[in-house]
């Protein structure tokens, strides 16, 4: 965190222009609002008290305006943040639920045709560029046979009111004669970039199902269990799925940064209304403060996801929740 | 604890069976909604909600015939002025005095911001015009000022006065006759305003808001406006007309070209404007790609008061060694009806009679010769350094006519500057030939005669041939000071024979306006000058289409 904020805050000293516009955003200020906002920045004093200052205004959840449109970044981070999250959860799962079973159907048909199969597949997933594949998408399936979308959150003759800014939340919460219409027809949109985004990390989590699902049948205990006189399918899945799963969820949450990396991407091919979006725009405009801002948000809520999913992990694995107690 | 994931697995996959079976469902309600709702992609967000305030298209487009109304309208293929707003006017018979009498029964929108208490009566004319005219009101200065359209026009040194005869009538003083001030009046610029609105503003000191929160009497009413990403209209409901066929109206900004194409194809949007890639859209049986000639022209033209472009011969002489029909194909791909005249044949002055220009290399030689330069010469050719509709691209089309002209001996070198100096320099005259367009205003065929070729505009600026032939002024002068519609049009056809016979200049095309549109959709939405409108327009539902299958015809008209 503190190497974060610090990173971002000198930015505004490496972007051209004076830093405190470039921290504030404030292009058009009058000369009283420009000591007012060197002051509150601390400008005349030394580099500590002036990154004290901006600490103090990131708590205060003050990240300035953005240059391009003058509006206050902090509300339209919020306004943005929530659709990528939406974007990433939906992505996250699908990969989750394509992936991980066919690793483990790799895993039990090792070294059989399924398993090259399923491996060489995974190799060419991965190995596809997302923005190509995004757009081929869209030739193929919004273009040639119409079945989804190709743009946006949803229809916009839908008017659904922003509340928690998750789309399918807000739909729910709305009191729209049309919400189930909503209902669907977000989903429709939400269909064709979340597989796109799902692709990557899909391939990587049939490779990590895989090798942990080997690794778990090679266990004494599953080979007990087998000359106990379990059957197959009992072993599979009362015994190795679960001791599988345990090792994968780990890599969820780095996985997760994969994920926003290429949502980013993804965002700007679909017209999605995310922060990746935004800040791909805010890049090309050269909005600074946006840019700042932007990069120091997504990165705290990647750093927010990993903490998250060390506890799940802890919580899932009775093991590791032993170590940490013990160590 | 460990928690089985096969339950979350379970209760997924029983949540997503769900919701294919609720999307399953709801098809057929989900089409009465987009049946009832029209989407457009537009090219870009508007600058403002009042077309007084801007000339750009894409303005005019979003707001004027949606949100508003005029006193007076165009209708028609041959753009008769019709009653609007007013029921119908008198003009007094030296011209000078203009007396509108108002509907009674016309309402303003109702919306989130503003209830109307009142219809709209002459106070509201009042404040519209006034507005644009009195330096002292408290609106003229309300968002900078500026009435582009109204100053080109002179506007202010045209009205002695404005009059309020009663509720419902307002009289019009004109310091001098013109003839183009209805057709001014029925331009898309010349909205009414709601009166009470404004003071309701003034009570809370949000004068701004009359232009960003627009209210009109138009047969839409501004719901929503997000910038750079859509605008949401909502049918009014007691239009003083039958209210619009669509209840909701939606402008998806979409600034790419390509965007616009995609969203096209994937049936996100119901019509798109400026589309791109024609050929691909008219192999799609589902959408229709429709074209009009919009009143423009682009065209080649000498400073005739520069050698050797002083000798009519040598005009003639160049008019014949041109071929048009390549430049049509190369630099407007067919995206353009060639120009015999001045004048598109959308206007109603319009004169088939006068004939396409020859291309003729040897009549061409031998007019050089008789004009005294059997050896040819060498010339300077300017052309426009931008993209104008009339003209998508100047410098080809410079390279082009070098090659033409090559063959004659004539020498042509090409010049062009950066726009504004171009445009400066053109003024002063340092030129030899030039190549440039102008867009109409309005439909009265006055705006293409007066501003480009008469011996006034040859002063100011805005003709810059530098010719001046007192029996053409005299044509248009007449022209405009009388009323009757077919001595009008033989006073203009008089004046183009003198224009196709002294070549100031060389008309070469009238480019057309695109939109794509899914053929479900009918109804007109472009027309040839000034902004779309979606006031006619409705969609054609599924049960109709089963009874009405041949719409095929309709779209290979629409293309051709």
């Amino acid at each position: 965190m503190l190497l974060l904020t610090l990173l971002s805050f000198s930015l505004c000293f490496l972007f051209p222009g004076d830093a405190v516009i470039n921290i504030s955003g404030a292009i058009n200020a009058t000369p009283e609002q420009l000591i007012q906002l060197n002051e509150s920045y601390q400008t005349s004093r030394n580099i500590f008290f002036q990154y004290l200052a901006y600490l103090t205004h990131i708590i205060d959840g003050n990240l300035g305006l953005s240059m391009a449109s003058q509006s206050v970044i902090s509300h339209e981070i919020l306004n943005l943040l929530p659709a990528t999250i939406e974007l990433s959860i939906v992505a996250l799962l699908i990969a989750m639920f394509i992936g991980i079973p066919l690793g483990f159907i790799a895993a039990i048909k090792h070294n059989k045709p399924a398993d090259n199969i399923i491996l060489s597949v995974s190799m060419i997933g991965y190995s596809i560029p997302v923005f190509w594949l995004g757009l081929l998408a869209i030739l193929t399936f919004s273009i040639s046979l119409g079945w989804f979308p190709s743009a946006g959150q949803i229809s916009l003759l839908f008017e659904i009111k922003l509340i928690t800014g998750i789309q399918f939340i807000d739909i729910l919460l709305s009191d729209s004669p049309y919400k189930w219409q909503a209902f669907s027809d977000a989903t429709a949109h939400i269909i064709l970039p979340a597989c796109v985004i799902a692709v990557a990390p899909a391939t990587i989590f049939i490779r990590l199902a895989r090798t942990s699902m080997i690794e778990v049948l090679e266990t004494s205990y599953i080979r007990a269990a087998s000359a106990k006189g379990l059957t197959f399918q009992q072993i599979i899945f009362r015994h190795a799925i679960r001791n599988a799963l345990i090792k994968i969820i780990r890599h969820v949450g780095l996985q997760f940064a994969n994920l926003v990396t290429i949502a980013m991407v993804t965002e700007v091919i679909f017209s999605w209304p995310g922060i990746g979006r935004w800040l791909i725009v805010s890049i090309d405009q050269r909005d600074y403060t946006a840019i700042q801002s932007g990069l120091l948000v997504l990165s705290c809520f990647i750093f927010v996801v990993h903490i998250l999913t060390d506890f799940i992990y802890a919580a899932l694995n009775p093991l590791a929740r032993g170590v940490k107690y013990g160590s | 604890m460990v928690v089985s994931p096969m339950n979350y697995l379970s209760a997924f996959i029983c949540a997503l069976f769900t919701l294919l079976v609720v999307s399953g469902c709801n098809n057929e309600d989900k089409l009465s909604l987009s049946q009832r709702s029209i989407i457009y992609c537009a090219e870009g967000s508007p600058e403002t909600f009042n077309p007084q305030l801007v000339t750009s298209g894409t303005t005019i487009d979003a707001t004027s015939n949606q949100l508003y109304d005029r006193l007076i309208a165009y209708q028609g293929d041959e753009n008769e002025l019709v009653p609007a707003l007013a029921k119908s006017w008198h003009v007094t018979r030296d011209g000078k005095k203009i007396t509108f009498y108002l509907r009674k029964n016309v309402t303003f929108h109702q919306t989130d911001y503003f209830t109307p208490s009142r219809l709209l009566n002459a106070d509201d004319v009042l404040f519209s015009f006034n507005r644009i005219l009195d330096e002292k009101h408290p609106f003229h200065l309300i968002s900078g000022g500026h009435y582009p359209f109204f100053q080109n026009i002179k506007f202010k040194s045209l009205i002695d006065k404005i009059e309020k005869i009663n509720d419902y009538t307002i009289r019009f003083h004109l310091t001098r006759t013109d003839n183009t001030f209805l057709a001014n009046l029925a331009a898309d610029f010349s909205v009414i305003l709601s009166a009470e609105y404004a003071q309701q503003l003034t009570k809370i000191s949000a004068q701004q808001s009359i232009d960003t929160m627009p209210i009109g009497t138009g047969p839409f009413k501004l719901k929503e406006y997000r910038v750079g990403s859509l605008i949401r209209f909502y049918r009014h409901d007691s239009y003083w007309q039958a209210p619009a066929q669509m209840e909701q109206l939606v402008f998806d900004i979409t600034s790419s070209n390509t965007g616009r194409l995609t969203k096209l194809l994937a049936k996100e949007c119901d019509v798109s404007s400026y589309p791109i890639a024609h050929e691909k859209i008219t192999e799609h049986n589902d959408l229709i790609l429709e074209s009009i000639t919009a009143l423009n022209v682009g065209y080649f033209a000498f400073n005739t008061t520069k050698a050797p472009f002083d000798n009519v011969l040598v005009r003639q002489a160049i008019a014949y060694a041109i071929n048009k029909e390549v430049l049509l194909d190369t630099i407007y791909q067919g995206h353009a009806e060639l120009a015999n005249s001045i004048l598109p044949n959308s206007s109603w002055a319009h004169d088939t009679k006068i004939k396409a220009q020859e291309f003729n290399l040897s009549k061409a030689q031998n007019l050089l010769t008789q004009a005294g330069y059997p050896e040819g010469f060498t010339m300077d050719l300017w052309a426009m350094p931008v993209q104008r509709p009339y003209n998508p691209n100047a410098i080809n089309m410079a390279k082009l006519l070098q090659a033409d002209l090559k063959k004659i001996n004539v020498k042509v070198n090409i010049v062009s500057y950066e726009w504004n100096t171009f445009l400066h320099r053109l003024s002063l005259g340092e030129h030899q030939a030039f190549l440039l367009g102008w867009s109409a205003d309005h439909p009265d065929p006055d705006n293409f005669f007066t501003p480009m070729l008469s011996c006034s505009a040859s002063y100011t600026g805005s003709n810059r041939t530098f010719w001046c032939n007192e029996h053409y002024d005299d044509l248009i002068q007449k022209a405009l000071k009388t009323n009757n519609i077919n001595k009008r049009k033989q006073y203009y056809s008089q004046a183009m024979a003198i224009i196709s016979t002294e070549v100031p200049l060389i008309p070469i095309a009238h480019s057309k306006r695109y939109q794509a549109r899914n053929k479900d959709i009918i109804g007109n939405i472009i027309a040839p000058f000034g902004g779309i409108s979606f006031y006619q327009v409705s969609k054609r539902t599924i049960n109709e289409e089963k009874a009405l299958p041949l719409s095929s015809d309709e779209s290979n008209e629409a293309i051709n």
